[in-house]
């Protein structure tokens, strides 16, 4: 009896006989494994970005924005309503199970040095800011309670608006920057924080108190965001209903009457993005499975031709004493042959793939390794099922009149 | 001396879909003692080929008995008579069936994969049987770089590589010029002295078997005539 290994080595030797078409007949599952792991690379890339911004925001995190209104007949978006404010923000700080408050004012404002100037998004915070974003200064320092209560004209930069109003590198902590015309010190520069999943500049920003923003930029006391940060994961649930009471009864809400703010949690968002990036992915399989399909059909034709191509070989074969399962085993051992080294190919392609997008569309992909062994598995499975018929038809060929054939 | 073949009263008989049955064979009776070297000859359509399958444990007879090294082989299953092929029976073909792009040394090579023979023991016995056919030099050339007559001799060389209790060849010269022929009956009669190699072969050719030492004569099914050849022509 022939040892499997054998076989296996009068398998690989039919293939290599065979160069050009053995690889041609791979084409098929290459571009489709190869499609697949890139797609499911870019893919959880998305979704580990996702994760991680949610997280750089700080995972214990609960967003209070204002709600919509209704003006006669008229709604306007979320955040619409100007009813948040700093006396709110200070009465959450006060709850049990919350550790840090910062409000945060928002406003477009145009910020101008000796010789630059540039528009950026100003945002007015507390100093607890950092804490509850886990967003450090890379120099300089944050801005201090007492600057806080002061009101004071100092301001932190990001690294997209230092890069702006500094182009010729000098250090900007200690200069001053005229805010809507208004003179700010800048007293330090935040770390680079990159692109966010969207795509926004998250550098492009510039941070002052938010009583610095309230006075002397909007005037007025009402914010657009209050971030606060639960002690710990267990305790977001309680203090988002907290919140809730405690503005419903600061706002005078009666019940049955809509809420003019929304409280949010992030984990509840990153759970909706999850739940997304999971249907996204089961669509990707489902394209997966069909170009398999397709790649195997393809080995199924030439594995038929082959057989019908090698009648000869196959007579000799069993003149010389190969039993049908030999015949049948090589010929499987081919097709799965072909349909492996198809996916470890198109795996080899995926991988190079995905690494080029990242670096040319900086576009953050991973490349799992469950994905890679699913999408081995899963083409040799598709060798064995597509190419077992052909091996049964070469198997069962007579040898007089295989040897005879023409 | 047990036979290497011993079959009585084989006949064959084709069942045609749509039309009359054809009688291949009409009840054969032969014996062939080991180390026998017998031509079979007779015009076309007699049964030279159809015998040789069934005597090569290709084919089963419709009927009658069929003993191989002493052994009733009709009741044995595919797989038992593809182990039996592959230790006790040489093949030689007209058209050479060489595999192509596999050089001369694998395609001798290839009946002991089949007979489990290890990778070692196997590279051996096939350079032994190149250097046999006289061929060993061109152990590592591929067919399409081989003459005809060079072609089948490394298919001799393949089909005694196993040591077989018997070599079958149906026109191994059919498609030979002259010269090669010669050389190629030359070397079966060599194989068969030296190695006391039991050899059938079918030819066409009266001066193909006189180089056999037994003549059989095959029409219509029935063997009309079985004698010695006279004049051997001994190398
Ligand atoms: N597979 C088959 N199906 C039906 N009839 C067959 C088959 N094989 C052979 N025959 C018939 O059996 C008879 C003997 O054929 P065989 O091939 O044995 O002749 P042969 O003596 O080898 O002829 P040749 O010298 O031309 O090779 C012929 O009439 C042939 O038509
Ligand atoms: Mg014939």
């Amino acid at each position: 009896m022939i040892s499997l290994t054998q076989t296996l080595r009068l398998a690989l030797q039919a293939l290599v006989r065979n160069r050009s078409r053995s690889l041609l007949t791979m084409l098929g599952v290459v571009i489709g494994v190869a499609a697949v792991i890139v797609t499911v690379a870019i893919g959880t890339g998305a979704k580990t970005s996702v994760a991680n911004q949610i997280n750089g925001l700080g995972s214990n995190l609960v967003i209070v924005i204002p709600g919509s209104v209704q003006t006669s007949g008229a709604r306007t978006g979320l955040g619409g309503a100007s009813t948040l404010t700093v006396q709110d923000g200070l009465a959450i700080a006060k709850l049990p199970g919350v550790s840090a408050v910062s409000p945060s004012v928002t406003v477009r404002a145009q910020l101008v040095t000796g010789g630059q100037n540039w528009q950026t998004t100003v945002t007015g915070v507390a100093p607890t800011y950092t804490a509850v974003r886990s967003w450090d200064v890379s120099s300089g320092r944050f801005f201090s309670q007492t600057e806080t209560d002061e009101a004071a004209k100092v301001v932190v930069l990001g690294q997209t608006v230092v890069r702006q109003l500094f182009p010729d590198g000098s250090d900007p902590v200690g200069q001053t920057v005229l805010v809507r015309g208004v003179p700010f010190t800048v007293i330090g520069l935040l770390s680079a924080k990159g692109q966010s999943g969207a795509g926004q500049d998250q550098d492009d920003t510039a941070q002052i108190p938010y009583t610095s923003a309230l006075e002397r930029l909007t005037g007025g006391t009402t914010i657009s965001t209050l971030m606060v940060s639960a002690v710990d994961g267990d305790h977001i649930e309680s203090v988002q209903s907290q919140i809730t009471g405690l503005l419903e009864q600061r706002h005078g809400i009666v019940s049955g009457k809509a809420d003019d703010f929304q409280v949010r949690n992030l984990q509840d968002i990153a759970q909706a993005a999850s739940a997304t990036a999971s249907i996204l992915g089961l669509l990707l399989a489902a394209v997966a499975a069909v170009s398999l399909l397709v790649g195997g059909i393809g080995i199924m034709n030439i594995m038929l031709v082959s057989v019908t191509e090698r009648t000869r070989e196959i007579g000799l074969r069993v003149a010389l004493g190969a039993r049908s399962a030999a015949i049948l085993r090589q010929f499987l051992i081919e097709a799965v042959v072909l349909s492996t080294g198809g996916g470890a190919l198109g795996v080899v392609f995926g991988i190079a793939g995905a690494a080029s997008i990242a670096v040319f569309a900086h576009w953050p992909s991973s490349v799992s390794v469950s994905a890679v062994l699913l999408a081995l598995a899963f083409s040799a499975a598709v060798g064995v099922f597509f190419g077992y018929w052909p091996a049964r038809k070469a198997a069962m060929l007579d040898p007089i009149s295989a040897l005879r054939f023409e | 001396m047990t036979p290497v073949v011993e079959v009585h009263n084989l006949r064959k008989v084709y069942n045609i879909e749509g039309g009359e049955d054809v009688v291949a064979l009409r009840g054969v009776d032969l014996t062939i003692d080991p180390g026998e070297f017998v031509a079979v000859m007779g015009p076309s359509g007699s049964g030279k080929s159809t015998f040789m399958h069934i005597v090569g444990l290709l084919d089963r007879p419709t009927a009658g008995t069929y003993h191989f090294a002493g052994h009733e082989v009709s009741a044995l299953d595919a797989d038992a008579l593809a182990d039996l092929r592959s230790r006790a029976l040489g093949f030689v073909f007209q058209s050479y069936n060489l595999l192509p792009r596999t050089t001369a040394l694998e395609n001798v090579e290839l009946p002991m994969i089949y007979a489990g023979v290890r990778a070692k023991e196997r590279h051996s016995a096939a350079m032994e049987a190149l250097d046999a056919v006289g061929l060993a030099r061109y152990a590592q050339h591929q067919p399409n770089q081989l003459s005809g007559g060079q072609q089948q001799r490394v298919a001799i060389a393949r089909s005694i590589v196993n040591r077989p209790q018997l070599v079958l060849a149906d026109e191994p010269t059919g498609a030979l010029d002259t010269a090669s022929s010669e050389d190629v009956m030359a070397l079966f009669q060599r194989l068969n002295i030296e190695r006391g190699m039991t050899v059938m072969l079918v030819t066409h050719e009266a001066d193909v078997a006189a180089h056999a030492r037994r003549m059989v004569m095959f029409r219509d099914g029935n063997i009309v005539s079985d004698e010695p050849v006279r004049e051997k022509a001994l190398v």
